[in-house]
């Protein structure tokens, strides 16, 4: 019998990344949602290193990093693979996850402030989507190096729920049928994925936790803004 | 010409470029290495990453791979019936070195290119400290995964040997800027062995960049830093 726990925190990206992979390959497990401000004596034992989630512990065996995580569970549990077979394509498609992964806190700065900051954070936005956009193969395929879901769109899958929840609150929207279309179909094809689609966060309850999130990130760039 | 047609994009300074000469070393395969200036990036580079337009690249046939440790796995599983396995045969381990060379691209990267080009005390001595906390988790690292030999990936080098010891050449320069030992038999003692191992080994040993010579470019390097750097 396997023994798989998972340590999460349900409106992180990260930790969603863990779920719906284990979701895709049918793997029971166990979830443990963490609260940050008062984290777990499991989760700090299991990863002491960043003290972060997500956490997967399989027979007792932690592992941390979303994206490491992930590739393990591809590797462990070889059903609905996430990576081609080719060793070129495999090679693609690390490397854009491995990007994604990178540039995803950058993606989401424009959260962080407001004013000239923020418009700055907006602008590289865009400039990463546009990369995304123009060279992840998307005009050629309906995922990222494939036409089935893969590594590199677990690892942008975010940007499919959550951004557009920042975006509500924020007041701005990136990726519109025009300035992005191949994004555009990318989101919609991604959530109609069964397995993704059961398994997003409520979205008004998420709405209300960024809408939070956002007031003690304003008050927190206010603070540094008049130090 | 090369048999195999590979060409690798590469400068000599580059920890990462390293990382692709040892893992073609190790399978003894013959590449073109083309030296890349990087100023002015050749339309090569240019084409082959355009993402990043950064080196290393690794162009096999007529397909580029960027990203080193990315370029690593795929020589590994391209030539896996060649010389020795780099990635670990079972998936934890692999996500255990994956893990861990994600970490020192992070904090060993960032904190010894700081560490270089601090430009006051208390940021120098924050880096530092950095370098010294990276140093002591590798040290448990090796005693932990390497079962008593000589490397991370056991008898053989691995993907985390590679992905560390790439670094060394510059940690003996800075060792050499800060008149200073970094690496410290008295507190990483496991990790001194295995460094001296490491630059040792027959698919490493020709191809580290001469000190002095690195020496050189690190101190141009902070120069330059230096200069474009916004006074407070």
């Amino acid at each position: 019998m396997e023994d798989i726990k998972v340590f999460g925190l349900w409106s992180s990206p990260f930790s969603q990344r863990v779920v719906w992979t284990l979701k895709l390959k049918g793997v029971s497990y166990e979830y443990y949602d963490e609260d940050l401000a008062n984290k777990s004596n499991l989760l700090l034992q299991y990863n002491p290193i960043y003290k972060k989630v997500p956490v997967l512990v399989h027979n007792g065996k932690p592992i941390s990093e979303s994206m490491v995580i992930v590739q393990y569970i591809d590797e462990t549990w070889p059903q609905i693979p996430l990576l081609p077979q080719d060793a070129y394509e495999r090679a693609k498609a690390r490397f854009w996850s491995k990007f994604i992964e990178e540039k995803s806190m950058q993606m989401m700065e424009f959260f962080l402030y407001d004013g000239e900051r923020q418009e700055r954070a907006i602008k590289e936005t865009l400039d990463i989507l546009r990369v995304i956009e123009n060279e992840s193969g998307l005009s050629e395929k309906m995922f990222i190096c494939g036409n089935t879901i893969g590594l590199a769109d677990i690892a942008l899958g975010w940007v499919a729920h959550t951004l557009p929840v920042m975006e509500e609150i924020v007041g701005v929207k990136f990726i519109t049928i025009d300035a992005f279309p191949h994004l555009h179909s990318w989101v919609k094809n991604f959530l109609e994925i069964p397995v993704i689609k059961n398994n997003l966060p409520p979205h008004e309850k998420l709405v209300e936790y960024f809408r939070e999130r956002r007031k003690v990130f304003l008050a927190m760039a206010s603070h540094h803004h008049h130090h | 010409m090369a048999t195999n047609d590979l060409k690798l994009l590469s400068t000599p300074s580059s920890p990462f470029a390293l990382r692709v000469k040892i893992a073609l070393n190790i399978k003894g395969l013959d590449y073109d290495n083309i030296v890349e200036t990087m100023n002015p990036k050749s339309d090569l580079l240019l084409q082959s990453n355009p993402v990043y337009k950064k080196i290393p690249v690794l162009i096999h046939g007529d397909k580029p791979i960027s990203e080193s440790a990315i370029i690593v796995e795929y020589i590994d599983e391209v030539w896996k019936n060649n010389g020795t396995p780099i990635l670990p045969s079972n998936a934890y381990d692999c996500a255990i070195a994956r893990f861990w060379v994600a970490y020192i691209d992070d904090k060993w990267y960032n904190s010894s290119r700081n560490h270089l080009v601090a430009q006051n005390e208390e940021s120098k001595k924050a880096n530092f400290d950095q370098m010294e906390e990276v140093l002591l988790r590798l040290e448990d690292v090796l005693n932990k995964y390497s079962e008593g030999k000589e490397f991370f990936g056991g008898d053989k080098i691995g993907f985390l040997d590679i992905g560390f010891g790439s670094y060394l050449s510059w940690l003996r320069v800075t060792e050499k800027m800060i008149g200073k030992k970094v690496l410290d038999e008295t507190k990483t003692p496991a990790l001194v062995k295995w460094a001296e191992a490491f630059v040792a080994h027959p698919a490493v040993k020709g191809n580290l960049p001469e000190i002095d010579k690195l020496l050189e470019f690190a101190k141009g390097l902070v120069q330059r830093m230096a200069a474009a750097a916004c006074p407070k």
